[in-house]
């Protein structure tokens, strides 16, 4: 009993039935007869439409999204980018803020760097253009980035903000949370490696709530325990 | 042989009794699904990996995922070592339990895509299609696949001049009938009906009835197994 208590969401199943209005239909959702099942596995949360909150699964990119790409390849004119999904994306060299030459992609951005892009366009055969986001290319030339699954994201960022805020307010470093998951870290050591902990913690147990508190909590003795070490 | 004694299986079954089964959802680290099932005397463990680019490029379909289903029997999971690889049995068990497990997959989701499942039957005593298949499931929804539900399937047979339920090994090959069906429980959709040996119409849809009976505990237990999965961790 105290366990279901602290879920604040019911764990649903492929199949599941959620509502009997077709109307209340959300994502992770599909319509059947008229009654609303659930798509995928995952959290059902049911305010004024019913949605289904995936548990796992692959990133898959939409207009907009900023996310942290991984340079696999520099072509003639473009840029073949990992971004952590089942297709590759591309950014042209005619999307970098200045004009530049074949021969100058190399060294702007090479094979394994890591950059900061948005995402321009999705076609529906997922061929998906990236752009610098902002303008300027932010290649990551420092820190640390890791990986998490893209379904965790907001819980990482939290209401409004307010995980990430903790993190830097705790720790002296700089974050940058993409949505396809990857996380880029960047401060003293120590710090990353409480950091990358703390990221990994809050991965683990996404699905439970009284997050943050605990989040709090193990920031402060963690903190504790370096500073009696020194 | 004598199968039947005082209405009683060669295990202590009753006819429409299935053998004990678990489910273990998350088994392998590095599958983007997976599961682990015991069912009775077999032993299978499914991944899934997906959806991922498409290797040889040329399977690839413009719009949709492509779902590939691996069924492969471990030389020592019999008691006669097994020649390994794939033979014309395991062949035609991959293509069945694909096209089983395919209709409840919404694949339009992830164009140019794969989905590649693997069963691998680490030990086998009858029914390793119908066991693969819910594992294969169960591995399925594990990745974040979407699908329309969930597959279950159960095996049926005759013994004896008796319909039972999930035959184990002695019976399979000493009985008089042995039928693996699939299905969607909710909707009651058919989406694998094999069958060995002879059924009277009769006994054939008695065998269906048991089986939709089968499959619904089966389904059960595979959402239950999932549900689990992070309901456990909550205690950590």
């Amino acid at each position: 009993m105290k366990k279901q208590e602290k879920l604040d969401k019911t764990i649903v199943v492929p199949g599941d039935l959620l509502s009997e209005d077709a109307t209340k239909a959300a994502e992770g959702t599909y319509v059947e007869n008229g009654k609303v099942y659930s798509l995928t596995y995952g959290l059902a949360d049911e305010r004024e439409k019913v949605r289904v909150i995936p548990l796992s699964g692959k990133y898959l990119p939409a207009i907009g999204d900023v996310v942290i790409g991984m340079v696999s390849d520099v072509s003639f004119s473009n840029w073949k980018v990992d971004i952590n999904s089942p297709y590759e994306a591309l950014m042209h060299i005619s999307e970098y803020p200045r004009r530049i030459e074949s021969s100058e992609m190399a060294k702007i951005m090479g094979v394994g760097d890591l950059a900061i892009f948005k995402v321009v366009d999705v076609d529906p055969s997922m061929k998906i253009e990236l752009a610098p986001r902002e303008g300027q290319l932010r290649v990551l030339r420092s820190g640390r980035v890791v990986e998490v699954s893209y379904t965790k994201v907001p819980r990482v960022i939290g209401r409004a903000g307010s995980m990430i805020s903790l993190l830097k307010s705790k720790l002296d470093v700089n974050i940058f949370v993409g949505k396809n998951g990857r996380i880029w870290i960047n401060g003293k050591a120590e710090d990353e490696d409480l950091a990358i902990k703390v990221i990994k913690r809050i991965e683990r147990e996404a699905h439970t709530s009284g997050l943050t508190d605990r989040i709090t909590k193990l920031l402060e003795e963690e903190k504790h325990g370096v500073h009696e070490k020194r | 042989m004598e199968f039947m004694k005082n209405g009683k299986r060669i295990d202590d079954r009753l006819p429409n009794e299935l053998r004990p089964i678990k489910f273990e959802v998350g088994a392998l680290e590095r599958a983007d699904g997976s599961c682990y099932v015991e069912h009775g005397g077999n032993k299978i463990m499914a991944a899934v990996y997906g959806p991922r680019a498409v290797h040889p490029r040329h399977l690839q379909q413009a719009n949709r995922a492509i779902i590939r289903y691996r069924y492969n029997m471990a030389s020592f999971s019999v008691e006669e070592r097994r020649r390994p690889g794939p033979d014309r049995r395991s062949v035609e068990i991959s293509k069945v339990s694909r096209q089983a497990i395919d209709p409840v997959i919404i694949k339009e989701f992830y164009p140019r895509s794969t989905i590649d499942i693997f069963v691998e039957i680490l030990q086998a005593d009858a029914g390793t299609r119908s066991a693969g298949i819910n594992a294969a499931s169960v591995a399925l929804a594990d990745a974040g696949v979407p699908m329309r539900g969930l597959i279950s399937s159960c095996a049926v047979g005759k013994v004896d001049d008796t319909v039972v339920l999930d035959l184990v090994k002695e019976e399979d090959n000493y009985g008089q009938a042995d039928m693996p069906v699939a299905m969607d429980v909710r909707t009651g959709e058919v989406t694998l009906l094999q069958m060995d040996g002879h059924l009277t119409l009769d006994e054939f849809e008695q065998a269906l009835e048991l089986s939709k009976i089968g499959c619904a505990s089966i389904a059960d237990m595979q959402r239950e197994a999932l549900i689990r999965k992070y309901r456990g961790k909550e205690d950590e």
